[in-house]
């Protein structure tokens, strides 16, 4: 067994969440550079020209890149070998929030009850979801996930009699619908498979896979490069000004399911991409 | 007051008339400089009652703007953090209600619906697109900022903004103009 204290734990949520709202992953800078060249959209070029600027001056300014700074979205990889001490895990995580937002200068918006609806003024508690995995180390990976574009994901149980091009068709629905309130240009995750609540776990972790690497599977990552093409014929475009690039990456995990089912959970994410890993 | 800047971009300076609001068209890129009010979801839902009650406003709306957006704290020295728009969808139903008390602008993302876009033309008011996500670029164009009523609402309190040059995009004008339908109109490819 492995010890891993509690406060380290604190110390490095902190952090993940303080550098995921200054500082966009290169992926996503890069995913900007690619569209300005081949956006026809001049008002489209526009808005990700300012996005880009926008990106380099909330890294150089240690702002948040949106105001909204999210809902904290953290997936733990917990070695079974690791032994947790000096305090829970999901205590600790909360705790690096509460500091990452309130030492960061990032915005609270989280409401204690979604009925009385009173902010908690620290952003707590984050959504954490657990695996237990083998090995001695434990990996925390951070997602500060936008409230405007989570409205927009969607969920819908097709039948096996749909299949694969039902699967296409609503993920395609899914980014039409969305149009300009999602913030476009859009990053989809997709989970296809398992039940109700594992397809949208699925559809939250695909976000944190390196934009426009594919799944491993050839057969789902050529279901996400077509799915992308036909995203970006919608003509909705940066900001929905109209343009090609409404979509930069769709993101697919797939998962067994009962034979019966084919559930589609499809989480939108807006350009404010912002997500952190750490392993300790 | 609106006037057209050499460089094609329309000046917008409130409080506005109806005529300077019949000047704008959907696709018109503006630079606003004044006073904008900031109220979302939480402000909203207590102004509404009292408009419905005929009550006064802890604002006067009449010929101003409402900026949809809740700003993250400043750093300390600055003026404000981060400042971008929030859909302003979800505004809509309490929107016809203050453009019925005079408000003549909105600013925010996304769409809004048929009886926004209604109430629009009859009270000859406007929508503005601000770029979602551009939250600490936008921060630039903040000169002053003041709590000016439900403090504790915290980022969802109203705000009375000083800025300069603030950049928008006509997204709904008063005529039945929609530049996100106007956008996908030209872009969208038959084969998507």
């Amino acid at each position: 067994m492995r010890d891993v204290d509690a406060s380290a734990i604190v110390d490095a949520i902190k952090k993940l969440c303080m550098e995921a709202n200054y500082d966009l992953e290169p992926d996503m800078l890069r995913a900007f550079d690619r569209a300005l060249a081949t956006e026809r959209s001049a008002a489209g070029r526009q808005v990700l020209q300012t996005l880009k600027d926008n990106a380099r001056m909330a890294q150089t300014k240690r702002m948040p890149y949106c105001q909204d700074t999210g809902v904290v979205v953290c997936f733990v990889e917990l070695g079974q070998e690791v032994h947790l001490t000096g305090g829970g895990l999901d205590d600790a995580i909360n705790e690096g929030v509460r500091q990452g937002y309130t030492e960061g200068y990032l915005r609270a918006s989280i409401v204690r009850s979604p009925f009385d609806r009173v902010n908690t003024g620290d952003n707590t508690p984050a959504v954490i979801h657990v695996d237990v995995v083998p090995g001695a180390t434990l990996k925390l990976s951070v997602m500060a996930k936008g409230g405007g574009c989570e409205n927009r994901s969607k969920y819908r149980m097709l039948t096996p009699a749909d299949g694969l091009e039902g699967v296409k068709g609503w993920i395609l629905e899914c980014v039409r619908t969305a149009g300009p309130d999602a913030c476009p240009p859009l990053i989809v995750g997709v989970g296809v498979g398992g039940t109700f609540e594992k397809a949208a776990i699925l559809s939250k972790k695909a976000l944190f896979r390196e934009l426009g690497s594919p799944n491993p599977d050839p057969a789902i990552g050529a279901v996400e490069r077509e799915v992308l093409e036909r995203a970006n014929r919608l003509g909705i475009g940066p900001q929905g000004y109209g343009g090609d690039t409404t979509a930069f990456g769709v993101h697919i995990l797939a998962a067994p399911c009962h034979i019966t089912s084919l559930p589609v959970a499809v989480t939108i994410e807006c350009h404010a991409h912002r997500h952190k890993e750490v392993t300790l | 007051m609106i006037k057209a800047a050499p460089d094609g971009i329309k000046e917008v300076t409130p409080p506005l008339s109806d005529t300077d609001v019949a000047s704008l068209k959907a696709g018109d890129r503006v630079r606003i400089s004044g006073v904008l009010y900031t109220a979302r979801d939480a402000a909203h839902a207590r102004l509404f009652p009292l408009v419905e009650q005929g009550k006064p406003l802890p604002i006067e709306v009449r010929g101003q703007i409402i900026y949809y957006t809740g700003p993250s704290p400043a750093r300390p020295g600055a003026v404000v953090g981060s400042i971008g728009p929030t859909t302003g969808g979800r505004m809509d139903k309490f929107t016809p209600a203050l453009l019925a008390l005079g408000l003549k602008g909105t600013i925010g993302k996304g769409a809004r619906s048929q009886t926004v876009k209604d109430a629009l033309r009859q009270h000859t008011a406007v929508y503005f697109g601000a770029i979602g996500g551009a939250g600490a670029i936008l921060s630039q164009f903040v000169k002053r900022l003041e709590v000016v009523a439900y403090e504790d609402l915290g980022t969802e309190a109203i705000r009375r903004l000083e800025v300069e040059g603030f950049p928008a995009i006509v997204v709904n004008d008063c005529h039945g103009g929609d530049l996100y339908e106007d956008g996908v109109r030209a872009f969208a490819r038959e084969d998507a």
